[in-house]
C-alpha cells in the first residue's frame, strides 16, 4: 500500500532495490496501468481514497498479463480488481484471489515521494 | 498383486460407457475399499462418449470424447487395460484370459456391448464399406472420403444403409464432409422405431431439404466394386441402381455375446447374455451383464440410460445393496441433422382407447403428436419432429394428468406457452441419470443447493445431454421462491436495485457522475457488475465520450480501451462496415493496415473484417490510419448496436423484392453507437428467401411486396432462438419509428445482460406490442425523443479519442516505458498468418516470433 510521504530525501526512494516508476498524478482515479519494475510487469491500481497499490500483471488462471486492465472497486469494504478475462477477483492489498483461496499474484509495496511512485521487492504474505 | 491381496477383485469385461459408470459408481461408494477393479477395454481409448460420435466430424479430437477427466483412471485400486480384449472366461476357476495372462475375480461383470450388424448382402464387405459404432471406424470413414474427394473431379457420392438413428447421423456426417448422401432404409419410413407415420413424413421432408436423398422401402440387393475393385455402385430390388463411392451400414447391432456363449452363459433367443432383474446372470451369482449386451426379460436396451442405471444396481448388489433393474425410459430428444426429434411413452397409441391428438404444419416442417387416455386427461406418450422444445416439460408428464387441453401443447412455439403444471415427485426429469422430480427438489430443500451448478452436482441432474436442464432450473427457482429465499433482482453488493429501475433512476435524477449516484442509491465504490451497468445507462442516456473521466473508470477493459481483448491480451480491431458494403479501396485500406501492423485478419459473423494481434500502444497509430480513411468504429466492444447484416437486395438479385443493403445502411447509420444491455444485432432481407438470416436477430426486417416485415426477439449463440414476427407490411417510415420504439423500450426496461429474446419473453410479445404500437404506456413520443438524441449527438469513438491527447494518454504498454512491446507474447506463422504461440509451441521455442518481430510499424 502507498501512503503519501511528505519528504525526507527524495533519493531514499531509490536505495534498497525501489524502481521509481512514474509520476503519482499520471495515475487514473479507480484504474490500473502496467508498469515495467522489478524486471517484471507489474499492474498499478490507484484508489478513490487515494492509495496506490501493485501487483503482478500476470493472472495466472488465464495465464494472460491482463490485471491492469480490470475493472477496480470494492466488495464487503476490500478493495479489488476483477481480471477482465474471467472476472476473477484479486484483493489490491495482498494480491490474494477473493474467489479462489488456493489462488494469488505477487504483491509489490508501493511508495510515493515527492510526487514519485516507487515499487519495491515483491511482499511475501503470510495469509489472513 | 500382493498389495491388493486383500481386497476383492472386480473384473469388467469392456470398455464403453457403462463400463465407465459401473467403476465410477464403485469408486464413489466403495469408500471401504472392498473392491479392486480390472478393466479390460479392446479399443485403445479409455471410455468414451459414443454417443457424440458424429460430433468427431465436426473437428473435435477423439480426445475431446473422453469420459471424465482421467482422474478415475489413475486412482488407487482402479486399473484400466486398453487394447486388451478378454479371449476367454473360465467361471468354474474364476478367472478371465488376457493379454496371454491369466486373471483372477470375485466377481465378473460383462460390458461388452454391441458390435454393427452389417446385412448379408453381396458386396458389403468391399473397400468402401463401413460401419458406424467406434472412433476408429469414424476415423477410416473420414480418411476415405477425404482421399476419395482428392481423386475425384467431382462431388463424393455416398449411401447410408439404415434409416434409424444412426443411420441418419452417419448421412449427417458424410453431409457434413460434402458427399452428396442418399438414405436407404428397407421400412417404409424413417426412424420406423421410434415415430410414427406422420412424424417419419415429416422427418423425411425436414431432411430432403438439407439435400439428402431419402428412399424408403428400398431393399438392397447387392454392392458392386469398381474396376479398381472398391464400392461403386448399389442394385436394389426392383432394377434401380446407385453409383456410390461409400457406403455406411447402420443396420442395428448385435449384442456381444461370444465371450458368454464359449463360457456355456445362457444367452437370450435374439443374442445377449440372460441375467436377472439383479443383472446376474442365473446360476452364477458372481458373474454380472450389463448395458447392450445384457438381455433381461428378453429384452436388450440400446440406450446409455438403462445401461448406466444397470451399472448402479451391479455396484449396489456388490456392496450387499438389493436394487433390481426398474425397467427403463425409451424416450429419446435429439438433433439430427439440424432437426429436433423426440420421442417418448407410447408413441404408436397401443393401449387401448387412446387417443392422438395431432398437430401437423409441413410448410415449417413441424410434426407434434400426444397421445392421451381416452378421457383426454393422461398423457400417454408423443412424437415431436421439427420443434421438441415441449419435450423437457411433456416427457415427465408421462402417466400423469396433462392439466390442460392437450392442443395447448402442440402450438407452434411462441403462439400460446404450454400451461405450467407442478410436476409429481415421482416424475422422471432427467432420463440419463434417471433423476426425479422429487430428487431435484430434495437437492434445494434438504441439501441446501441455491444454484444451479450446485443441483446438478448434488443430483447428477442433467450431467449428461443437458436436454432437462431448463426444466431442471424452473424445478429449482421454484423450489427457493417456495423456501423463502428470495431470489433478488438486486444488481450486485452495491446496488439494491435491478438495472431497470437504476435506469430509471438515474433518467429521472438527473445524475451524471458514478460517484453521485452510488453516493445517493448505492453502497462502496462499486464492483465489476454495477460500473459497467452504470457506464452503459449513461451512454445510453447520451451523456458524452465512454473514456470521459469520470466514465472511463467504469468501462469493462474492451470500452476501455475501445477495442475487444483476445487471449494473449492483445485486442482486435473491427471497423464499421455498414450493411457489409465496402469499396474496393476501403479494403485495400484495409488490408494494408493489417499488413503494415502485422494484424491477422478474418471476416466476422456480421460482414466485416476483424483485425486480430493489435497491442494496446499500436491501437492509436491503426485508428489514425483507419479514420484517416473515413471508417469509424464499429463497437465490436461494446454492449452496443452491432451490425445490421443484409442479403444484396433487388439492386442485384433476381428475387429481391426491396433494396434490403441501402435499408441495412440507413438502419446501421441510424443505430451506431446505441449502448444497451447487450449487444443488438440487426438484419435485413430482400425477399422471403431470407439470406441475410434476419430471423437470428434481435431485429429482423425481411422484404414483402407491400413493404417491410419486423421481426423481433431472435439470436444466435448459446440459446439460438428465431424472432418473432412482430409487424407486417410497414412502410419504410413506419418501420424505422417502430424499430426506434422497440430498441428504446428495451435499452430502458430489460436487466443486466439480457438481450432481446428473453426480455421480449419477460415483457411478453402482446405487451411489447402494446407499448411499442399502440402506445399503451404513453411513452412513445418520449423513446422516440431518446432515439432522436441519440442520433443527433453520435460522434465516432475512435475519431474523437485521436483528437483528444488526454484520452489518448493511456494508450500505453507500460506507464514507464511505453512504447515496449509487452516481451511475453509470441507467434507463430500458420496458413500464412501470424497467431498467438501455445504454451507447447512456446516451451519447445521453435518457429515462435516476438511481438514486433516482421511487424512494419
Amino acid at each position: 500500500m502507498g501512503t503519501i510521504a511528505s519528504t525526507p530525501a527524495a533519493a531514499e526512494g531509490a536505495e534498497d532495490g525501489w524502481n521509481p516508476v512514474c509520476a503519482f498524478v499520471a495515475l487514473p482515479v479507480e484504474r490500473g496501468v502496467t508498469a515495467l519494475a522489478q524486471g517484471t510487469a507489474v499492474a498499478l491500481f490507484r484508489t478513490y481514497d487515494d492509495q496506490v497499490y501493485a501487483l503482478g500483471n500476470h493472472d495466472p488462471l488465464t495465464r494472460t498479463g491482463v490485471l491492469a486492465k480490470g475493472i477496480v472497486g470494492t466488495r464487503g469494504g476490500v478493495p479489488f480488481v476483477a481480471s477482465p478475462v474471467h472476472r476473477k477477483a484479486f484483493d489490491l492489498r495482498t494480491g490474494r484471489c477473493l474467489d479462489d483461496p488456493h489462488v494469488s499474484v505477487p504483491s509489490y509495496p508501493v511508495r510515493i515521494v515527492d510526487g514519485t511512485v516507487y515499487v519495491g521487492p515483491r511482499l511475501t504474505f503470510r495469509g489472513p | 498383486m500382493t498389495e491388493t491381496s486383500t481386497r476383492k477383485r472386480l473384473v469388467v469385461v469392456g470398455g464403453g460407457m457403462v463400463a465407465h459408470r459401473l467403476v465410477e459408481a464403485v469408486a464413489d461408494r466403495d469408500t471401504a475399499g472392498e473392491w479392486h477393479v480390472d478393466v479390460f477395454a479392446e479399443e485403445s481409448r479409455a471410455p468414451y462418449d459414443r454417443v457424440a460420435l458424429t460430433s468427431f466430424f465436426s473437428g473435435r479430437d477423439p480426445e475431446d470424447l473422453l469420459l471424465g477427466d482421467g482422474s478415475l483412471w489413475r486412482r488407487e485400486g482402479v486399473r484400466l487395460h486398453t487394447n486388451a480384449p478378454v479371449k476367454a472366461v473360465d467361471t468354474a476357476a474364476r478367472q478371465v484370459h488376457a493379454r496371454g495372462r491369466v486373471y483372477d475375480y470375485d466377481a465378473l461383470v460383462l460390458a461388452t456391448g454391441s458390435s454393427a450388424f452389417v446385412p448379408p448382402v453381396e458386396g458389403s464387405d468391399l473397400p468402401g464399406s463401413f460401419v458406424y459404432r467406434t472412433v476408429d471406424d469414424v476415423t477410416e470413414l473420414r480418411a476415405w472420403v477425404t482421399d476419395r474427394g482428392a481423386e475425384l473431379d467431382r462431388p463424393v457420392r455416398g449411401a447410408v444403409v439404415g434409416g434409424g438413428l444412426l443411420g441418419l447421423e452417419a448421412a449427417g456426417a458424410l453431409q457434413a464432409m460434402g458427399v452428396e448422401s442418399t438414405v436407404v432404409e428397407f421400412a417404409p419410413r424413417l426412424m420406423a422405431l421410434q415415430v410414427d407415420e406422420g412424424g417419419g413424413e415429416a422427418l423425411r421432408r425436414l431432411i430432403e431439404k438439407l439435400g439428402i436423398t431419402v428412399r424408403t422401402s428400398t431393399a438392397t440387393k447387392r454392392i458392386k466394386a469398381g474396376r479398381n475393385g472398391r464400392v461403386a455402385r448399389m442394385d436394389f430390388d426392383g432394377g434401380d441402381r446407385l453409383p456410390v463411392d461409400v457406403v455406411v451400414f447402420a443396420t442395428g447391432v448385435r449384442p456381444r455375446d461370444e465371450l458368454a456363449r464359449a463360457a456355456g452363459l445362457p444367452v437370450g433367443e435374439r443374442g445377449g447374455v440372460r441375467v436377472d432383474e439383479a443383472c446376474a446372470v442365473p446360476g452364477h451369482d458372481d458373474v454380472y451383464a450389463v448395458g447392450e449386451v445384457a438381455c433381461i426379460d428378453g429384452r436388450c436396451w440400446g440406450l446409455v440410460g438403462p445401461g448406466n442405471t444397470m451399472a448402479e444396481v451391479v455396484v449396489d448388489r456388490l456392496l450387499g445393496g438389493g436394487a433390481t433393474f426398474p425397467g427403463a425410459d425409451t424416450s429419446t430428444k435429439l438433433k439430427l441433422l439440424g432437426v429436433d426429434v423426440a420421442s417418448f411413452g407410447d408413441v404408436f397409441a397401443a393401449q387401448a382407447g387412446s387417443l392422438e391428438v395431432v398437430h401437423s404444419d409441413p410448410v415449417n416442417g413441424v410434426y407434434k403428436k400426444l397421445v392421451v387416455s381416452d378421457d383426454a386427461q393422461t398423457l400417454l406418450g408423443g412424437v415431436l419432429v421439427g420443434d421438441a422444445s415441449a419435450y423437457a416439460s411433456l416427457r415427465p408428464l408421462v402417466g400423469s394428468p396433462l392439466g390442460a387441453d392437450p392442443t395447448a401443447w402442440l402450438l407452434p412455439e411462441g403462439v400460446e406457452g404450454p400451461p405450467s403444471t407442478e410436476l409429481p415427485d415421482a416424475a422422471n426429469v432427467c432420463s440419463c441419470n434417471n433423476v426425479s422430480a422429487g430428487a431435484i427438489r430434495c437437492a434445494v430443500t434438504e441439501q441446501g443447493c441455491t444454484d444451479l451448478p450446485a443441483v446438478k452436482a448434488c443430483s447428477r441432474a442433467g450431467t449428461s445431454c443437458g436436454s432437462c436442464l431448463p426444466l431442471v432450473k424452473t424445478l429449482m427457482t421454484s423450489e427457493l421462491e417456495k423456501a423463502g429465499v428470495e431470489v433478488s433482482d438486486a444488481l450486485c453488493e452495491h446496488f439494491a436495485v435491478s438495472r431497470a429501475q437504476l435506469f430509471d433512476i438515474v433518467r429521472v435524477t438527473g445524475l451524471r457522475t458514478f460517484s453521485e449516484i452510488i453516493a445517493a442509491h448505492g453502497t462502496g465504490r462499486g464492483c465489476d457488475i454495477c460500473r459497467p451497468v452504470v457506464a452503459s445507462i449513461l451512454s445510453s442516456l447520451g451523456t458524452g465520450h465512454v473514456l470521459d473521466a469520470d466514465q472511463a473508470r467504469l468501462q469493462d477493459t474492451n470500452d476501455h480501451v475501445m477495442a475487444n481483448l483476445q487471449k494473449d491480451g492483445t485486442y482486435s480491431v473491427v471497423p464499421r462496415i455498414p450493411g457489409g458494403e465496402i469499396t474496393p479501396e476501403g479494403l485495400l485500406v484495409i488490408g494494408q493496415v493489417a499488413q503494415d501492423f502485422g494484424l491477422y485478419t478474418k471476416i466476422t459473423g456480421g460482414q466485416r473484417i476483424d483485425l486480430f494481434g493489435a497491442r494496446m500502444e499500436q491501437l492509436p497509430a491503426i485508428w489514425k490510419r483507419l479514420v484517416d480513411a473515413g471508417f469509424e468504429s464499429g463497437q465490436a466492444y461494446g454492449k452496443a448496436v452491432r451490425t445490421v447484416k443484409s442479403c444484396v437486395g433487388s439492386t442485384w438479385c433476381r428475387y429481391g423484392v426491396q433494396d434490403s443493403v441501402g435499408l441495412a445502411i440507413a438502419l446501421e447509420l441510424r443505430y451506431r453507437g446505441l449502448r444497451a444491455p447487450h449487444k443488438i444485432k440487426l438484419g435485413v432481407s430482400g425477399c422471403a428467401r431470407e439470406c441475410a438470416e434476419a430471423r437470428s436477430k434481435d431485429v429482423g426486417v425481411i422484404a414483402t411486396e407491400n413493404g417491410w416485415n419486423l421481426y423481433v426477439g431472435g439470436n444466435g449463440g448459446f440459446t439460438p432462438r428465431h424472432a418473432q414476427l412482430f409487424a407486417e407490411d410497414l412502410d419504410t417510415e413506419t418501420l424505422v419509428r417502430t424499430i426506434d420504439r422497440f430498441l428504446m423500450y428495451y435499452v430502458r426496461t430489460a436487466d443486466r445482460l439480457q438481450r432481446t429474446a428473453p426480455w421480449v419473453e419477460q415483457v411478453g410479445m402482446d405487451e411489447v406490442r402494446r407499448v411499442v404500437l399502440d402506445d399503451s404506456l404513453g411513452i412513445a413520443a418520449d423513446l422516440d425523443a431518446a432515439m432522436a438524441a441519440h442520433v443527433d449527438s453520435y460522434e465516432d469513438e475512435w475519431a474523437a479519442t485521436l483528437d483528444d491527447p488526454e484520452k489518448l494518454a493511456h494508450f500505453v504498454s507500460f506507464v514507464n516505458e511505453p512504447d515496449t512491446a509487452d516481451p511475453s507474447l509470441a507467434y507463430v506463422t500458420e496458413r500464412g498468418q501470424r497467431r498467438p504461440a501455445t504454451a507447447d509451441e512456446r516451451r519447445e521455442g521453435v518457429l515462435v516470433a516476438g511481438p514486433t518481430l516482421e511487424v512494419r510499424s
